[in-house]
């Protein structure tokens, strides 16, 4: 007999068969290719976290995961399929661009970059409030616009950067260097400073700005008024309309959120590493985004799991691919992709299963006092 | 009388139609069915009642092949039989109308009636073939219907009699109606009667599934009642009485119906003028609607489900926007030219008790306290522009109005879902009256609601009404409309063909209004 599962193990041990499931299905693969699956996952695990710098490398990716799972599940929680955070992330990278390039000559390098930090926001939600407007107001679906405007971003920063943004005397499609001191302070140079000798990695501020993002949007999902009217139109706009709110108005409000976060992403690659603006430096992890927010159940602490693995995977995966001859970065992508796969479109698949398994050892418990009995006025028509 | 598995049948020369014995069914941790027997003689009609949730439809889902039991066994004519499927039960003779109909709306009433069961490859042919035998068939049963008249063009109680041929037409020998008269004016109800009873001369056994009490005592020859998921009671119909059968349904005594009294009405409090609405089509869905509620009274809407009520009331409460007219509440006119919305006619001091509370009157996958606050946001928030929503307000609010309108169970962190749809009315009920609203307008206070808790709402209700308040009450069921209204309004085709008073009104009348004739 089958029982549902209780919410903790929904939570947490359903994710981890899913992971589970996924090495297992890679490790099969890497052993046909005749690589043992054992040293392989070793070495990946070593390489996200023991190498030196290694760390600093996975918490790097992970700041670009959280951005952009935090934006696909702000958005989610108001039912909109937001697939739009790479352009978005790239609409906020040239905000960042439009202001250093224009201020850095005039304006102290601090300074610049807390005007850089919201600029990137506002960007990154202009670009979601258009698909946002033209769903409420238009009825074109979300998701098709949202792919649309990840090509016109794209083919926008193509423009600029090969034209009017790129730098003089260079043939390259990207901008000149930001000034000095423009950027996000590299973790490894504050520790240095401060004394801790600690290897070098690209992670900077932005893993801080990520955490605050983290922590505020779970205030705004859970403890605000606007955030319980974004969950109430993700359940059932009649209701939001009964309640007298516009949920057109919401679903802008929320798409600007959403993008303004993806755009943030654009803090990690541009003023943290790049101290410039190059061509595609999203790389695919606005679609990503979807994955972790995904597999964290668009909840802000899910979201810090899912991109603390998927940074991992990055990592690890880099360092796989760099001690074996066979394992290419095809294959590490196809383990990043089996994860998806199991975590994300087969989430369920073990649950029936794991509701029978479950119901076999609580069956004894089962009469007395089950709050599930509640529901069953439900299932008389 | 409880617990008497068999009756005396009323032809003791055949099998019963239906035996059941012993049907277990369990959905996860519910058992819905729990070790049912039900034996149906040849030629009865036989009534299920039961509260929501007391495993009706679970037990005819079995019958008719929806669910397979998990233990039990079934005989049809004294023969065991499995069912797997609908279309077994077909084969073996069972026929069901179900409470929403199964009909294609843009096939004629004979085009759906063959659907599936074409005789011929031949189309033409098999339609010929199916038009002679339902000429019999219509004739020998008196269900007039005009074969080629496409069904969507059909009024529901026309719709029903199409289902109840396609049965009849599959050489159904026992015919199961879900809910059957949810969808009828009184009128209509009585045909609909006139026709089983004139199948019960024929020899069809029909099973009548309903909460209607009038209902069993005015045509059932037998009725069984069920609660929580056990079968109660089997009775003769013309032995027991609506108050028994209350009783065996909820397990206490209760009250029926609530006596109507007369009570002293205050000034005009709303006034509508002139609405009206059209759709993009440019139909009308209301016509020149026009009519007054006094403080401390209750008008109640009346009519057939789908004839302009619901749109009514979203009007009334700021959802919609009228094409053309005014409301006044308290002296602030709102007009088609300058519409308010929910927000702005709530803080007029109306509160609105939706239709479809699944749909607009709480989020289903909500906590019990997000729910008490929907529309309210303001009382459980604070902060710079109240931007804050605070869990311990929203919690204790909720607490609170739990303890006052008895909602079960008492917990503001459970799931909207997992209450039962009294609960959840109650829930509704609770949140729009503490607002001490100067006008409440209810639209089906009480569609999916055990009768322990419509017996509370309408006390509710009437005790809105004593304090003064203006109710205007939509309901499809009559009898809640009669018990409560001092004054009710028909509404026939999106116009108002009738504003009766209480002491005035009878259920024949009323019923003629709500069938258009004036």
């Amino acid at each position: 007999m089958r029982r549902p599962l209780p919410a903790w193990v929904d939570i947490s041990i359903m994710p981890l068969i899913n992971i589970a499931a996924a090495f297992v299905v890679a490790g099969i693969i890497i052993a046909l290719i005749g690589e043992n699956p054992l040293t392989a996952l070793s070495i990946m695990v070593k390489g996200a976290f023991v190498y030196k710098g290694a760390l600093g490398y996975t918490l790097y990716y992970t700041t670009n995961f959280i951005f952009t799972g935090l934006a696909v599940a702000v958005a989610f929680h108001a039912m909109l399929f937001n697939i739009g955070g790479e352009g978005q992330a790239m609409i906020g990278g040239l905000g960042i661009g439009f202001v250093v390039l224009s201020l850095d000559p005039i304006l102290p390098p601090l300074l610049v970059v807390l005007l850089a930090i919201p600029v990137a926001a506002i960007f990154g939600a202009l670009w979601g409030i258009i698909p946002g407007w033209l769903q409420a107001r238009r009825g074109s679906h979300i998701v098709i616009t949202t792919i649309m405007f990840n090509f016109i971003a794209s083919s926008i920063m193509v423009w600029l950067l090969a034209g009017m943004l790129m730098a003089p005397g260079q043939m390259s499609p990207e901008t000149r260097h930001f000034a000095e001191g423009v950027n996000l302070a590299q973790i490894h140079h504050i520790a240095n400073a401060l004394g801790w000798p600690m290897a070098r990695s690209p992670l900077n501020l932005s893993f801080g700005i990520a955490i605050i993002a983290l922590v505020a949007v779970w205030v705004l999902i859970w403890r605000t008024r606007l955030g319980y009217i974004i969950r109430a139109t993700g359940h059932s706009e009649k209701a939001v309309i009964y309640a007298g709110h516009d949920p057109a108005r919401i679903i802008i409000i929320t798409m600007a959120i959403s993008g303004g976060l993806a755009g943030l992403m654009a803090l990690n690659e541009i003023l943290g590493v790049q101290e410039r603006v190059i061509l595609n430096f999203t790389s695919g992890y606005g679609f990503t985004g979807i994955a972790v927010a995904l597999m964290g159940r668009n909840h802000p602490f899910g979201i810090l799991l899912a991109s603390l693995l998927f940074g991992a995977l990055y990592q690890g995966g880099a360092e796989l691919d760099f001690e074996f001859q066979t394992i290419t970065r095809e294959m590490v992508l196809m383990i990043q992709g089996l994860i998806i796969l199991f975590s994300g479109a087969l989430a369920l698949m073990f649950v029936p299963t794991a509701e029978r398994i479950y119901g076999l050892f609580s069956a004894h418990e089962t009469s007395a006092s089950d709050p599930s009995k509640l529901g069953k006025d439900r299932q008389d028509g | 009388m409880t617990g008497t598995p068999s009756l005396a049948k009323s032809r003791p020369d055949l099998p019963f139609a239906i035996t059941m014995s012993g049907i277990c069914k369990r959905f996860g941790s519910v058992q819905a069915n729990d070790a049912i027997d039900l034996n149906i003689a040849s030629g009865d009609i036989h009534g299920i009642v039961g509260e929501n949730g007391a495993g009706k439809s679970t037990l005819v889902s079995i019958l008719y092949g929806f669910y397979t039991a998990d233990s039990g066994q079934i005989k049809i004519s004294g023969t065991p039989y499995t069912n797997n499927s609908p279309a077994d039960s077909i084969a073996a003779g069972i026929g069901m109308v179900h409470q929403h109909f199964m009909l294609v709306p843009n096939f004629t009433v004979l085009e759906n009636i063959i659907l599936g069961h074409e005789n011929d490859r031949n189309l033409t042919r098999s339609m010929e073939q199916a038009r002679h035998m339902l000429m019999n068939l219509a004739n020998q049963y008196g269900l007039d219907v005009n074969l080629d008249a496409e069904v969507g063009d059909l009024p529901v109680s026309l719709q029903q009699r199409v289902e109840i041929l396609k049965a009849l037409y599959r050489n159904a020998k026992i015919l199961i109606l879900d809910e059957p008269t949810g969808v009828l004016t009184p009128q209509e109800t009585e045909q609909l009667f006139d026709i089983l009873r004139s199948l019960k001369q024929q020899g069809v056994t029909i099973l009548l599934i309903t909460h209607k009490l009038r209902e069993i005592m005015a045509v059932t020859d037998c009725v069984s009642v069920m609660r929580g998921g056990r079968m109660i009671a089997h009775l003769d119909t013309a032995k027991t009485t609506p108050e028994e059968l209350a009783e065996l349904m909820v397990g206490r005594p209760v009250q029926v119906q609530k006596q109507w009294h007369q009570t002293q009405t205050g000034a005009v409090v709303v006034k509508v003028e002139n609405i009206h609405l059209s759709n993009a089509d440019n139909q009308n869905l209301l016509s020149d609607i026009s009519f007054t509620v006094h403080a401390g009274e209750i008008v109640g809407v009346a009519g057939v489900a789908g004839n302009g009520q619901s749109e009514l009331l979203n009007i009334l409460a700021g959802i919609t926007a009228p094409s053309a007219g005014a409301i006044t509440y308290h002296g602030h006119c709102i007009t088609a030219e300058a519409p308010a919305n929910a927000q702005t006619i709530k803080a007029l001091g109306v509160a609105h008790v939706p239709e479809d509370r699944h749909a607009s009157g709480i989020v289903l996958p909500f906590t019990a306290a997000e729910n008490a606050a929907l529309g309210y946001e303001d009382n459980v928030s604070h902060g710079y522009k109240n931007m804050f929503i605070s869990p311990q307000q929203l919690n204790a609010r909720c607490a609170n109005l739990m303890q006052e309108f008895d909602v079960r169970p008492p917990h503001p962190d459970l799931k909207s879902s997992l209450f039962s749809g009294g609960n959840q009315q109650k829930l509704v009920l609770a949140r729009e009256m503490s607002a001490s609203p100067s006008v409440l307008l209810v639209g089906q206070p009480t569609r999916g609601v055990d009768i322990g808790a419509i017996e509370f709402i309408h006390q509710q209700l009437i005790n809105m009404r004593d304090s003064g308040c203006a109710i205007i009450l939509v309901s499809v069921e009559l009898d809640e409309i009669m018990s409560l209204s001092d004054r009710i309004m028909v509404m026939n085709n999106g116009q108002i063909m009738g504003m009766v008073n209480r002491s005035d009104a009878n259920v024949k009348d009323i019923g003629l209004l709500m069938a258009g004739v004036q």
